[in-house]
């Protein structure tokens, strides 16, 4: 608080500035401000008010008497329209998504890293232009139609290859969802690679390294922040990703002993049966609560994700 | 060691050109053995250009086309046989920007050798290298304590210093610096051509400079280039008391800044 107005506040001179500008620009100028200023936190206003919905649809449950939230995390007995006695266990879902999240970065993280390095230091330019298109093509591609990919052809060949009596599974499931995370790694990998000041290259050069000694030694340590953030983001993606999951790992509650295993995952649970839940039961409470789970799982991969390539831009 | 009588590096109508821009014209030089080589002349003149030859690290751009030939050290750097990995091992560079690795200071220093080697060195020669190449730069007192330190938070003058501090392990022949002073305030400059007068016998050292003051100072030899060309290379003092060619007056004498 400052005692006395700054000379620049004075109304004479506030008077001079108001006058030299017409009073149509000065509300128009105002009225913008205000426009993009609530644009700008209508972000935040949106994501805490769908939390805030789903928490509230889910927290009733928690005051059920027959509900207990550790069976709800550990128990692998899902029976939601049960008769004689209901039971909401979803670690068979979760297993189902941890299984399938871990297949996927499995085969995307060096699929994914490879192709960044190979786009950000081996290819040349058109080569590189062309690559990105594809690859932005692949990421374009509605996850419905993934799915779709591997309800019809993934399945058949995971059936002829492995002679496993179902294709839809957590083999399948994880190789969808890997094509899926691939985009993501392979664009914020190499703009991690891209952003390796250029004068380490040479200095390693100069020295006289070869080209996997430039990558090994340099390129990965220097860009490693920005790296692990294209994982936890491909990571982010598989967690939170319905769609085509539901479609290919054949929504069986089941803890998988093999990734020939159906399974069903958090998400695809929610998205089958919270049609036929009806509103203001305990089911639906429950299949809130698991959305309340799955926010929390995704929330966090991507605040670590976020905390790391902010540590990058501080240093 | 080649003969102190043969040139260090020897170009012959050497001529290079980025995309269809011809940055180097014609250029043939004999660059002493052991001694110190000024490369002078205006801002975009080529020197940086040339001295990127030498280590053929201008390949790195793949719109780069060179002809001519370019012997380093009695052996034709683009022979089909020539590792370009040895190629640097021999001819050091110090950039004009001071750029040590994301690493420590001691793993900046070891980083040649470790690259170099096929096996794995031991702890005790690598200790000696660190230890050897900090002294030979002057950096040894300074940092003796602060080995783990990332070298990246060092002044610019220790880094400099450790810039040419990394090419002394493997032992190079020549070392090529492109404006090492330009970061530097006037001390630091002081710094470095003091370790050039220390290094000198032992390498053969180019340096490029846009400051003739130091290129007078520090030199032996002096090579004027102007617009791609080499106009002029003699000793030193004769190059600035009495300049064969009216372009190397003029720019001595301040015309072209
Ligand atoms: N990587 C490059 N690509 C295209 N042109 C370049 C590149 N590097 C230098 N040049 C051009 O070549 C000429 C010589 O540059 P340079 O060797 O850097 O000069 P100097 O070091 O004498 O200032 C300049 O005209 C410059 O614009
Ligand atoms: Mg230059």
């Amino acid at each position: 608080m400052s005692p006395a107005p700054a000379p620049d506040d004075s109304p004479a001179v506030m008077a001079v500035r108001a006058a030299r500008r017409p009073l149509w620009a000065r509300l128009g100028e105002k009225s913008i401000e205000g426009m993009v200023y609530v644009s700008g936190i209508s972000a935040i206003i949106f994501v805490l008010g769908i939390f805030v919905f789903v928490l509230k649809e889910a927290l009733p449950v928690l005051g059920h008497e027959d509900f207990s939230l550790s069976r709800f995390l550990f128990s692998t007995e899902w029976y939601p329209t049960s008769e004689a006695s209901k039971r909401y266990g979803v670690l068979a879902m979760i297993a189902g998504t941890f299984s399938v999240t871990l297949l996927a970065m499995v085969i995307a993280v060096p699929f994914g890293l490879g192709a960044a390095i190979y786009l950000s230091e081996f290819c040349g330019q058109k080569t590189r232009e062309t690559l990105k298109i594809i690859i932005e093509f692949l990421a374009a591609v509605p996850s419905v139609v993934w799915g779709f990919i591997g309800l019809t052809v993934m399945s058949k060949l995971i059936v002829q290859f492995t002679g496993a009596p179902v294709g839809v599974n957590v083999l399948n499931g994880g190789i969808v969802l890997a094509l899926m995370s691939v985009p993501i790694i392979v664009s914020i990998g190499e703009d991690a690679l891209k952003a390796v000041p250029d004068s380490y290259r040479e200095a390693a050069i100069a020295l006289g390294v070869t080209r996997w000694q430039l990558i090994w030694r340099v390129l990965l340590p220097a860009a490693k922040n920005g790296l692990l953030a294209a994982v936890l983001l491909g990571v982010g993606r598989g967690v939170g990703e319905t769609m085509a999951v539901l479609m290919a790992t054949g929504h069986a509650v089941h803890v998988p002993q093999s990734v020939l295993d159906s399974v069903r995952t958090l998400t695809a649970n929610i998205a089958a049966e919270l049609g036929e839940a009806s509103a203001g039961s305990e089911h639906y409470r429950v299949l809130f609560l698991t959305g309340v789970l799955l926010f929390t799982l995704t929330f966090a991969v991507n605040l670590a994700a976020d905390a790391i390539v902010r540590g990058i831009r501080r240093k | 060691m080649s003969d102190p009588a043969t040139p260090s590096i020897v170009t012959r109508d050497l001529n290079l050109w980025y995309g269809k821009f011809q940055a180097l014209r014609g250029v043939s030089l004999d660059i002493k053995h052991g001694l110190i080589t000024s490369l002078i002349g205006p801002s975009g003149c080529g020197k940086t250009t040339l001295l990127r030859c030498f280590n053929r690290v201008n390949e790195r751009y793949g719109y780069v086309t060179t002809t001519g030939e370019i012997r380093v050290l009695e052996k034709n750097i683009y022979d089909p046989d020539v590792s370009l990995i040895e190629l640097r091992r021999s001819v050091g560079m110090v950039f004009q920007r001071p750029n040590p690795l994301p690493l420590s200071v001691y793993e900046n220093v070891v980083f040649g050798l470790r690259v170099h080697s096929d096996s794995p060195p031991t702890r005790a020669t690598l200790n000696e290298a660190v230890e050897k190449a900090l002294r030979e730069v002057n950096l040894w007192q300074d940092l003796k304590d602060r080995l783990h330190q990332r070298a990246t938070t060092l002044q610019l003058e220790q880094q400099q210093k450790l810039c040419i501090a990394r090419l002394l392990p493997l032992k190079p022949e020549i070392i090529l610096m492109d404006e090492p002073c330009s970061a530097l305030d006037v001390e630091g400059t002081a710094a470095i051509e003091e370790l050039m007068f220390s290094l000198k016998g032992k390498y053969t050292i180019v340096i490029v400079t846009h400051n003739m003051a130091q290129a007078r100072r520090a030199s032996d030899e002096c090579i004027f280039m102007l617009l791609g060309q080499r106009i002029e290379h003699r000793r030193t003092e004769d190059l600035f008391i009495a300049p064969e060619n009216p372009k190397t007056a003029e720019y001595i004498e301040g015309r072209y800044g």
